[in-house]
């Protein structure tokens, strides 16, 4: 199976990413011990100088990152054809044991990334390396994640074997089974519901609140996560239902084809961008302690905070929508 | 937001412009990248192209096919298999089907004899008529009315009237075929009347396929039952097999492409160091001239790669391929000459931008870096 050529992109891909992101690690390594802004040394000096690079090459790896998540997911999707059993990504994802930690561990690599991305960001606005230490203490942090996600990708890639028989989704999204997914369908549409409206209603609060005072950025950071936990629950356990307008569909990835009008895109863009802006911009706001900040991230903050608002919004729109337009009832009469 | 992007737009124009200063320097380089391009472009918009032709047809396929094998290999399948698969429950329209390869020494060519079974081809021709696929009246040269001259393996002389040809549209797949009555057909093989070549079946309801299949297998143990899907599996895996091969091969070539953009990205002339260094001394930083070679590098990225995707999608949906047909299509006398249909598709451009563009920004971007972090003063002393 790994002749296969979008297989090879994404092999491709993360090797890259795993060869730069190691040299941006061991390079943090050297930030955290030998940095001193006020030393005028050859070798601050050539420090400085790489810090450059390093920005760029880091980049260049969490946008590859971006892409190749969305790739995966495609992909899996595409490949569910070859599968027997197999009716969508979750069929594909399924085929062997590494599948489903991939994915998640490419989610979890995309979330590091772009917040790393906004302290990337937030620290060249400052003019004396503000956040340098945070930013490589962090990295060396990222730099396992993406390896762990290159390794079990690889794995998972080069384990993938057509003759194994996978289930489909509506094996695995379903009450009667085990695990997250079972739970996650087995959750009570009410109580489900009545999380993803509310903790979109707190984020809102939240958010008005930092936009007004500045204060509680960090709580915006950790109420964003909350919402993206409350939303894939509130998805899988109710907002799938209205979509596919069948009361025992459950499955998140059936949403992203063209027979459901691609509406999962509606779903998951606003969503991911709005989580990993909150995570991001939020917390942003406490590195106003660095005199050079002092007056940037209470602003960069405020302008994450706001648009991260926007685009939760616009998935809490969008899960109305799919509700409001539906055609199954599933309260009431 | 308005500043920023004034921003990148006065660098794009800046990038855009000491490109052109440089056009012959700069030509080398769009050009290998093109064909780069162009060369994984129609590797890809052609096995899509393929496999998507081959979806369609099998569309129509039945969903069970039934061969009796004997000694592990195909066999004539008994009549009384037709009942005893009707029976079971599920399986619908079971029909026994007539066909066989033939090989015509006359030309050298297989062709495939069928007695059409009155669903894909229409009613089966009378007696003593034929209908034949494109490249079998081409390759003989025989216009309907006229008569197609067939010697049997029991060298008896068979004369078939054309009466008439199949559709072009179909040529993918009926290129080699030549339609005759049932008589016409055992008498020409020497087949006895009560077995047939092989059965199909439908099955109304998708998921009862496999079951159905199971059924048959356990009723006629001599058989071999296969699907629609493992036709279609099979298919897609091949394509995919070869596609991949394919770029796995030409990676060979893109990692030559990376090495010189890597040299010519590092390879900075006089001139462009000295420009640099003038920036730099002007009040732009570091980091502005690596937005400005960042630019750059999207600029070329981006020309190169429509240019060569446009190409490739001329030169395979246009051209039919020409340069890399005989590897990815197979090769046959009857080969049958078909158009394929025009279709892009969104994962395929992203894996190729994967193959192409990632490996370019990549090699360049220490370089670039390098090229900024110059000191005005060491170059413009």
């Amino acid at each position: 199976m790994i002749f296969h050529p979008t297989i090879l992109a994404l092999l491709i891909g993360s090797a890259l990413s795993s060869v730069m992101v190691l040299a941006g690690a061991a390079f943090g390594v050297r930030v955290l011990r030998r940095w001193d802004i006020a030393s005028g040394r050859h070798g601050q000096l050539v420090l400085e100088r790489r810090t450059y690079l390093f920005s760029v090459l880091l980049a260049f790896v969490m946008v590859a990152e971006l892409l190749s998540l969305l790739l995966f997911v495609f992909n899996a999707d595409r490949m569910s054809a070859q599968f027997v059993g197999a009716m969508c990504a979750v069929g594909t994802l399924n085929a062997n044991a590494f599948g489903f930690p991939a994915l998640i561990l490419k989610i979890a690599v995309f979330f590091l990334a772009s917040v790393w991305l906004i302290v990337n960001h937030v620290d060249n606005m400052g003019y004396d390396y503000p956040l340098i230490r945070v930013k490589y203490a962090m990295l060396i942090v990222i730099a396992p994640v993406v390896l762990a996600a290159a390794g079990v990708q690889a794995a998972y890639f080069l384990d993938l074997d057509p003759e194994v028989i996978t289930s489909c989704c509506g094996k695995l999204f379903t009450q009667d089974a085990t695990g997250v997914s079972a739970e996650l369908a087995g959750l009570d549409e009410k109580a489900a519901l009545v999380l993803l409206f509310g903790s979109l209603a707190l984020a809102g609060v939240v958010a008005a609140v930092h936009a007004r005072t500045g204060q509680g950025g960090m709580l915006y950071g950790a109420v964003s996560v909350l919402v993206f936990v409350a939303a894939i629950a509130g998805i899988v356990s109710v907002v799938s239902l209205y979509v596919y307008e069948h009361p025992n569909h459950h499955c998140p990835f059936c949403l992203l084809k063209p027979e459901y009008g691609y509406f999962g895109y509606w779903l998951y863009v606003p969503l991911f961008a709005g989580t990993v802006l909150g995570m991001g911009g939020g917390p942003i706001a406490v590195f106003a302690g660095a005199p050079s900040l002092a007056e940037i991230a209470p602003r960069v903050s405020r302008r994450l905070v706001t648009t991260s608002m926007v685009c939760l919004t616009g998935f809490g729109a969008a899960c109305a929508y799919a509700i409001l337009s539906s055609g199954l009832i599933l309260f009431g009469t | 937001m308005t500043v920023w992007l004034r921003r990148q737009k006065r660098l794009i124009d800046y990038t855009v412009a000491s490109l052109l200063r440089r056009a012959a320097r700069n030509f080398a380089l769009l050009a290998v990248y093109t064909l780069i391009v162009f060369v994984l472009a129609t590797v890809m918009l052609f096995t899509h192209a393929l496999r998507q032709e081959a979806m369609v047809l099998l569309d129509g396929a039945p969903e069970i096919t039934v061969q009796r094998i004997s000694m592990g290999r195909h066999d004539l399948i008994p009549a009384s298999y037709v009942d005893a698969i009707a029976d079971i429950r599920g399986a619908r329209d079971v029909r026994g089907r007539l066909w066989g390869y033939f090989y015509d020494t006359a030309n050298g060519a297989n062709y495939t004899l069928m007695v059409p079974d009155g669903d894909r081809y229409g009613a089966a021709p009378d007696v003593g008529e034929t209908v034949a696929g494109a490249g079998v009246a081409r390759s003989r040269g025989v216009v309907p009315g006229k008569y197609l001259f067939l010697l049997s393996p029991r060298a008896k002389l068979f004369k078939l009237k054309l009466k008439d040809v199949l559709d072009a549209d179909s040529e993918i797949v009926t290129t080699d075929l030549v339609l005759m009555a049932e008589s016409d057909f055992r008498a020409f093989f020497d087949v006895a009347p009560d077995v047939h070549t092989d059965i199909v079946l439908k099955v109304r309801n998708p998921r009862e396929v496999a079951k159905v299949a199971e059924k048959i297998s356990n009723a006629l143990p001599d058989c071999r039952v296969v699907t629609r899907g493992d036709i279609l599996r099979t298919y897609d895996s091949v394509f995919n097999w070869r596609e991949g091969i394919l770029l796995a091969l030409l990676g060979g070539a893109i990692f030559a492409f990376v090495i010189f953009a890597w040299e010519k990205a590092s390879g900075l002339s006089a001139e462009e160091r000295r420009e640099i260094g003038i920036l730099k001394a002007v009040g732009w930083e570091t980091s502005d001239v690596i937005k400005m070679k960042m630019w750059e590098g999207a600029v070329v990225s981006l020309g190169a790669f429509l240019t060569g995707y446009v190409l490739a999608y001329i030169h395979v949906f246009y051209f039919s391929a020409g340069l890399l047909e005989p590897v990815l299509k197979g090769w046959a006398v009857l080969y049958p000459r078909f158009e394929l249909t025009p279709q892009v598709d969104g994962v395929q451009v992203a894996t190729l931008l994967f193959f192409t563009v990632a490996p370019y920004i990549a090699a360049t971007l220490v370089p670039i870096w390098r090229a900024a972090i110059t000191d005005p003063d060491a170059v413009m002393r």
